[in-house]
């Protein structure tokens, strides 16, 4: 069945982003920390799990996956809502700022996964 | 007439934006593969014609959340908010190579702290070169160069005035859209086509939203990756922008 497949990824997402929302408390932190991660840890181990168990039936696969491939069309309508008028107008120093920094960032992605295969 | 199309816009507003998101896809793929030839990915033009989109819902309505602040459209606002957002981040993990993350993980780890550190440096030194001399509007300028919500959650626990409050979110939505428009363009020239500079990408740049949107127009295989590591990024800012960086800040200053 479909739903229990969807019905996992919604435990594993309530269950992880709860466990954020306590980890932010834990630190003091106004913020949930890593709640997105913890989840997709859990649904990791849960789809483990239930491999070797024999119980991962194309029913539920299709519950989990579903929500996998609507990801781009969710990320789009995410773009559609973002103040980029604001990001836009937001002055000389916002922008300096912001390109300066993701261009710096896309530098450093550069010489990460690099120096880490080197040292593979 | 009119009354019957604002009613069911109003009604079946998850469902109509649904239809719109689809079309704009299938408009998407038509121009990549008729104008591009395929060489950029019809996720990529969907991606910055939904941003340009916003734009003009923002001039329109002069609301905070572009095309959503249209009544018509406020289905955008459910289908593309945070819950269904990282609802499907999470189901991407299904498919995640459990060996590949784990050789990944210490790189994610550097990369997250990087991620933190160097944004914030950068957007408080470009702040200093613009006239801004105390530590609180300092730290809550790095801070929104870490992310969007890094800023805001920084400057109101520090008690930044409002357009400083308001600065340092406009540079955090600068820099996700920045990623989600120029992640595709220098994916080649960074390497970043793997599990592991996924991972390193998802910490240093960190903006779920520029993360998300940045790597499903590069290769989406790629995008539970980078998302595993970006998620930690902006709970780690919120825990030490406001409190270590603003120490180390105030010393300086």
């Amino acid at each position: 069945m479909a739903i229990y497949g969807t019905a996992l990824l919604a435990l594993c997402t309530l269950l992880g982003v709860a466990l954020g929302e306590v980890l932010g408390r834990l630190l003091h932190v106004k913020a949930n920390v890593g709640g997105v991660g913890i989840a997709m840890l859990l649904l990791i181990v849960a789809k483990i799990w239930l491999t070797r168990r024999g119980k991962l039936t194309p029913g539920m696969r299709l519950g989990v996956e579903f929500w996998a491939v609507m990801y781009i069309p969710i990320v789009v309508a995410m773009a559609s809502q973002q103040n980029v008028l604001a990001a836009v107008e937001g002055g000389p120093m916002v922008l300096l700022t912001g390109i300066m920094v993701v261009a710096m960032c896309f530098a450093l992605v550069g010489v990460l996964s690099r120096t880490g295969g080197r040292a593979q | 007439m009119i009354a019957i199309v604002e009613k069911i816009a109003e009604e079946q507003a998850l469902v109509l934006a649904f239809a719109l998101v689809g079309a704009l896809m299938w408009l998407s793929t038509l121009l990549s593969r008729g104008l591009t030839r395929g060489r950029i990915h019809a996720s990529a033009i969907a991606i910055v014609a939904a941003l340009a989109l916003a734009w003009w819902g923002g001039v329109l309505t002069g609301g905070k959340k572009g095309l959503a602040d249209i009544p018509a459209f406020a289905g955008l606002g459910l289908m593309g908010g945070a819950m269904l957002r990282d609802f499907a981040i999470v189901a991407t993990a299904f498919e995640v190579d459990v060996v590949e993350a784990r050789k990944a993980g210490l790189l994610g780890v550097v990369a997250l702290t990087l991620g933190t550190i160097v944004p914030f440096v950068m957007g408080a030194a470009i702040a200093w070169s613009f006239g801004y001399r105390d530590a609180v509007s300092l730290t809550t300028l790095g801070a929104g160069a870490v992310t969007y919500i890094v800023g805001p959650v920084t400057g109101a626990a520090l008690g930044a005035s409002s357009p400083v409050i308001a600065l340092s979110i406009a540079i955090g939505v600068l820099k996700a859209v920045l990623v989600m428009v120029a992640t595709p363009m220098v994916a080649r020239f960074i390497g970043l086509d793997n599990p592991r500079s996924a991972m390193a990408f998802g910490g240093l740049m960190g903006t779920v939203s520029g993360v998300a949107g940045g790597l499903a127009a590069t290769d989406e295989r790629l995008v539970p990756y980078g998302a595993l590591t970006a998620t930690f990024h902006t709970g780690i800012g919120c825990l030490f922008c406001p409190s270590l960086f603003f120490l180390v800040m105030s010393a300086i200053v």
